[in-house]
């Protein structure tokens, strides 16, 4: 009997655990579902870019109030997991504090445990105030409305709660320390939680036992359920945050993707030995599709980009485009790929392989209308404090819309008609190029 | 004064069988536009006064693909890239200037994939490069003093993260320069880049060159002063827009320079 407790908290790990990693396992196979990228290369870079952006969250404090602020809650987020790692012990083998052997350095940590959940927990009362009362803009935008928002605020509650959870644990378990309660060894330094002990100074032994105990549980089980919470929600980007940046791209923001299929094809247009009628050789795979109009048509960084977007709209805020009252919301570019994505996700994992739903990223999820509406200005990558890419996905549909469906803007073929004639976007005479010299 | 410059091409170099230090490449901008020639002839000016041996390519010279790449059309931009490559290989350039961020980050970046790699500079930088050299003189001159605003053009600034070359000449013209609240990494787009120049916004509440060149405006600068001849085109006319063309001018840093000690 006396084992009860240890066999139910197995069975809480086993299932909790193991329903995250079998849900872990769908969004990777849903991300491999994009093509590989070339995205190997320097990986002295990219590692940099891991300790300085994701690690160091450099890009975070370029908004000095929300980047401090997470800052807190992610320092905190870290470091109080090494105390999960004493409850999961604890949890299995039913002792108490088994890391209370460290003498000093656990009251230090104990100790730093209890100032950062404090601070976690002031901070995330602040953001639901930026949220829901002052209402900042950029949560506020079309696409923030219904789930996004409620999944944003239920984020934050379950972030209180369970730092509360917390800190009542620590309470009552000091306030038993305290009392000399049976089990309760002395351990830890409670900086925060001593200022509860007035609550709890009247209960009786057992009652505070009762107390300390649903608490324990009540934190731990929390725990296990935001884990699960994370592949359901935008708040994955804890976890997918450092792969997302380690993958990002490390070349000038300048350089887009050079498209190698057309490549081939303008070499052979160019080359002048090549007989025009020959027969393909046997073998030769048809030319790929140019350009993406579904995620099955991007890479798996981009896949992986719309996964780890957390809808701060940063990006948003930043896009000279939303700016002004157009419809693109670079944010909304990647929610719209993670949601067609799951959607497709969904697809497979009722048929077994995906069967065509007669829907695609392009039309509807996203309109001509977001794409036209880009100035390529890199505004919304530079933003992103993750390294999120929205406007590849957007140059990719482009491609899409101009080489496969002859889509542009009317006055953008003119453009490109003059380009191809004349060598200039203007109806100018490539021979009269230098006549600025003489006027 | 038009007559006085001098402009080779690198046929005619080639004919003498001379190579020049550095190829300028105009752009289309800068070849048809009337205000961009202007920049186009301020920069031959200054590389005229400082002796510098270049030549531009004349009707040899092709659009460098930037609107087709950027509106998706990427077969069409190849075409162009390639093109050009044959030229510029065939005259074996090494080294480019060039007065258009767009057409500065495509040879810079675009071209390597395609086989065609050079040192490329935006004029900024070539002319910063000069004056480390001591090749060139800049002094403030008539700019002395004056309240300017600088607007980082997305292609030479988050593009290529060339924030400092442009600012430094600024100094040098003895400018009090002010910056606008987006200003270099977090610049705000004049709304010209991506093929936008050459097509109508889509449906907002506003034009994206008239939020910037309000930003501008609020810093009550004299001049704006650009780095592209695409983002003078939209301020200039943010600036007609606003009825501030009477006082406040919108000036590339290479005219800047040039008039600096005219007057």
């Amino acid at each position: 009997m006396q084992y009860i407790p240890n066999i139910l908290f197995l069975i809480l790990l086993l299932v909790g655990s193991g329903f995250f990693v079998k849900n872990s396992k769908k969004i990777i196979r849903n991300i491999k579902l994009g093509y590989k990228g070339n995205d190997l290369d320097h990986k002295k870079e990219r590692w940099t870019n891991v300790f300085r952006i994701a690690l160091g969250q450099s890009k975070m404090v370029v908004r000095p109030i929300a980047g401090i602020l997470h800052v807190v809650v992610y320092v905190g987020f870290v470091i109080i997991n090494i105390e999960v790692l004493e409850i999961i012990i604890d949890g299995l083998f039913g002792t108490h504090r088994i890391f209370s052997g460290l003498g000093t350095l656990y009251n230090i940590l104990i100790a730093s445990f209890e100032l950062l959940a404090f601070l976690v927990l002031v901070s995330v009362i602040i953001f639901w105030i930026r949220r829901n009362i002052k209402r900042i803009k950029r949560f506020l935008s079309p696409e923030m409305k219904g789930w996004p928002k409620n999944d944003a605020n239920i984020i934050l509650y379950f972030e209180m709660v369970l730092m509360s959870l917390f800190l009542i644990m620590n309470a009552t378990d000091y306030q038993l320390q305290i009392l000399g309660a049976e089990h309760y060894t002395k351990a830890g330094s409670f900086p925060i939680s001593s200022f509860l002990l007035p609550l709890f100074e009247n209960l009786s032994q057992s009652s505070l036992i009762i107390l300390e105990r649903s608490a324990w549980w009540l934190h731990i089980t929390g725990i296990f359920i935001f884990l699960n919470y994370l592949y359901l929600s935008k708040h994955l980007h804890i976890l997918l945050a450092f792969p997302n940046v380690y993958y990002g791209s490390v070349s000038p923001k300048g350089k887009f993707k050079n498209l190698e299929s057309v490549t081939n094809e303008v070499k052979l247009m160019m080359d002048p030995t090549v007989d025009p009628f020959a027969a393909p050789a046997e073998g030769v795979s048809v030319p790929a599709k140019f350009g993406a109009s579904d995620v099955l048509d991007l890479s798996r960084t981009q896949l992986l980009n719309a996964y780890t977007c957390t809808e701060c709209g940063r990006c948003t805020s930043n896009c000279p485009a939303s700016q002004t009252g157009k419809k693109l919301s670079p944010r909304k570019i990647m929610m719209d790929t993670r949601d067609r994505l799951e959607e497709i996700g969904k697809n497979i994992d009722t048929n077994g392989v995906f069967i065509p739903d007669n829907k695609q990223l392009l039309g509807d999820y996203i309109t001509k209308e977001e794409l036209w509406a880009c100035t390529t200005c890199n505004a919304c990558v530079e933003s992103c404090p993750v390294s999120i890419d929205p406007l590849s996905i957007i140059m990719d549909m482009r491609q899409y819309l101009v080489m496969e469906q002859s889509a542009a803007p009317n006055e953008l073929n003119i453009a490109m008609t003059n380009i191809e004639n004349n060598g200039a976007p203007w109806p100018y005479n490539q021979m009269d190029r230098l006549n600025w010299k003489n006027e | 004064m038009s007559n006085t410059l001098k402009v080779p091409t690198m046929a005619e170099l080639l004919a003498q069988g001379k190579q020049p230090e550095v190829l300028f490449w105009v752009g289309c901008a800068g070849s048809f536009d009337d205000r961009a020639k202007k920049i186009t002839k301020a920069f031959v000016k200054i590389l005229n006064k400082a002796n510098i041996e270049f030549a531009v390519l004349g009707a040899e010279e092709s659009c460098s693909g930037d609107p087709a790449k950027r509106a998706g059309n990427e077969f069409l931009f190849q075409m162009q890239a390639m093109m050009n490559i044959q030229v510029l290989d065939g005259y074996e350039i090494k080294k480019i200037v060039t007065t258009c961020p767009h057409c500065f980050n495509t040879l810079k970046n675009e071209y390597p994939n395609l086989g065609g790699n050079y040192e490329v500079m935006h004029h900024t930088q070539f002319l910063k490069a000069l004056l480390n050299e001591g090749r060139l003189k800049v002094e403030g001159g008539k700019f002395k003093g004056k309240r300017i605003t600088y607007h980082d053009p997305c292609y030479l600034g988050r593009a290529n993260n060339e924030y400092q070359a442009p600012r430094d000449l600024l100094k040098k013209l003895e400018v009090e320069l002010i910056e606008m609240r987006r200003c270099k990494s977090q610049g705000l787009c004049c709304g010209a880049g991506g093929a936008q120049m050459f097509k109508d916004a889509e449906p907002g509440e506003k034009e994206i060159n008239i939020e910037r060149t309000e930003e501008a405006i609020e810093t009550s600068p004299s001049i704006i002063a650009t780095g592209c001849p695409f983002c003078n085109t939209m301020v200039t006319d943010g600036v007609k827009f606003k009825k501030k063309e009477g006082e406040v001018e919108v000036l590339d840093i290479a005219e800047m320079i040039i008039n600096a000690d005219e007057l």
